[in-house]
């Protein structure tokens, strides 16, 4: 009897004996990344859910990214077979108002110069040492949008999925800290000034309409490989402008990236095992990451002065920071940096045209490097 | 192939292959407002 008690209390320590100090770095981690999501409000839907998974998936002995663990089975349907960023796609499609863009579609080349960070990056992570995949997935942490590096990361590295992931939201969600500073380092005085005038060019609902459809045609016939995200995009966005499948577009926009986030949050947590993300390469993913969006943010701007020099000074330099797919939020930091140096300065719809170029950019760029990779025959047609 | 002749030319034909297909979507966009202007349209919807 005594010895059975003695067993049996035993078991209640198991699981304290066999903590390692790496599960317990990294179930703080997780309560670092909670206290992020709910305190800070940064990215919450999906960091509130990374930060559970990763701690559940550090609690020794639970084993849940075992065979028969449920954060396996999730990771394995939704993760390794790329259904989960393909679903939000769907809802991020339907929730997204192409209309500024459409209003003033040159602006969209700006959102084409928001993704050069993301081959910026790569060549950097080639030199630091990364292999050709690896540092594909840490590149497209420049896409500035969490479901494109999801997807890509998942598909080539997926040993790194748990990095790249936090460091796509964690940036994402910093997006008015990181690019203030290199908007004022990158553009005069004068040039920060410059009102633009309104440009409302009213669209047609057809125009709303055939757009999704034009975009996944031509553009997944130039980039197949992309297909699956330019047209789960357009799909959802189709949905959205057609007006004729209210309840489609209503659970794909609410139900389903709903219980895909939450499936998909748990997910990536699951892959921060104290084995996998207690590495010096997170760190180097971490700032690769962070110097993506910089890039993103510089190269924008530049292209914005181009294109301000081009037109005899009637475009803002400015807006070419929300170049971006962090959408709306680059083209509510622009707004408020204008109004900073001239009070009648009202750029949030010229840099709302521009994050969503950038929305449809950092989807086509990921789209055309994996059309290169196959290409070139990196990876598998 | 050697890494840096990956990465240089994932870097350029990718650069060049976004401002590319942007422009042309551009385009795109520009020809369905000509044909199909906003003032040729019914009322919408809402």
């Amino acid at each position: 009897m005594e010895v059975a008690l003695i067993s049996g209390l035993q078991g209640l320590f198991l699981g304290l004996v066999a903590l390692t100090p790496g599960q317990a770095l990294m179930i703080l981690v997780g309560c670092g990344l909670l206290y992020l999501g709910i305190r800070k409000g940064y990215e919450p839907l999906l960091l509130v859910p990374i930060g559970f998974g990763a701690i559940l998936v550090n609690i020794p002995l639970a084993d849940m990214m075992g065979k028969d663990g449920f954060l396996r089975f999730f990771y394995d349907f939704g993760v390794l077979t790329e259904i989960f960023p393909l679903l939000i796609f769907i809802g991020i499609g339907a929730m997204t108002d192409f209309q500024p863009l459409l209003e003033n579609p040159k602006i969209i080349l700006l959102g084409a110069a928001g993704q050069f960070g993301i081959f910026l990056t790569l060549l950097l992570a080639l030199a630091v040492g990364f292999d050709k995949l690896d540092a594909v997935a840490v590149a497209i942490i420049g896409a500035c949008d969490g479901p494109t590096a999801i997807y890509v990361s998942s598909k080539f590295a997926p040993h790194m999925l748990g990095a790249v992931s936090v460091a796509a939201y964690s940036y994402m969600s910093l997006v008015p800290l990181i690019q203030p500073p290199i908007m004022r380092a990158l553009t005069t005085d004068k040039e920060r000034k410059i009102v633009m005038g309104v440009a409302k060019r009213p669209v047609s609902k057809t125009t709303k309409i055939l757009f999704p459809i034009v975009v996944t045609i031509f553009a997944s016939i130039l980039a197949p490989k992309g297909a699956p995200l330019i047209g789960t995009v357009m799909l959802g966005n189709l949905m959205r402008e057609s007006g004729v499948v209210e309840r489609l577009k209503s659970a794909a926009e609410n139900e389903i990236a709903n219980i895909v986030t939450l499936l998909l949050g748990l997910s990536i947590g699951a892959t921060m095992e104290a084995a996998n993300f207690l590495r010096a390469q997170t760190l180097l993913v971490l700032a690769l990451g962070f110097i993506a969006i910089g890039l993103d943010t510089a190269v924008g701007l530049l292209f914005g002065k181009a294109m301000c020099l081009l037109t005899g000074g009637k475009i803002n330099p400015l807006i070419g920071a929300a170049g971006i797919s962090a959408f709306p939020m680059s083209a509510r930091v622009v707004q408020v940096e204008g109004q900073k140096y001239n009070k009648k300065s009202y750029l949030l719809m010229h840099a709302m045209s521009a994050n969503a170029g950038g929305q449809i950019g950092s989807v086509i760029a990921a789209a055309v490097m994996l059309s290169v990779l196959q290409g070139m025959g990196i990876i598998a047609g | 192939m050697d890494t840096w002749t990956f990465g240089w030319t994932v870097a350029l034909i990718g650069m060049g292959g976004t401002m590319l297909v942007l422009w042309i979507l551009s385009l795109l966009i520009l020809l369905l407002k000509k044909l199909f202007p906003q003032n040729a349209q019914p009322a919408e919807r809402s």
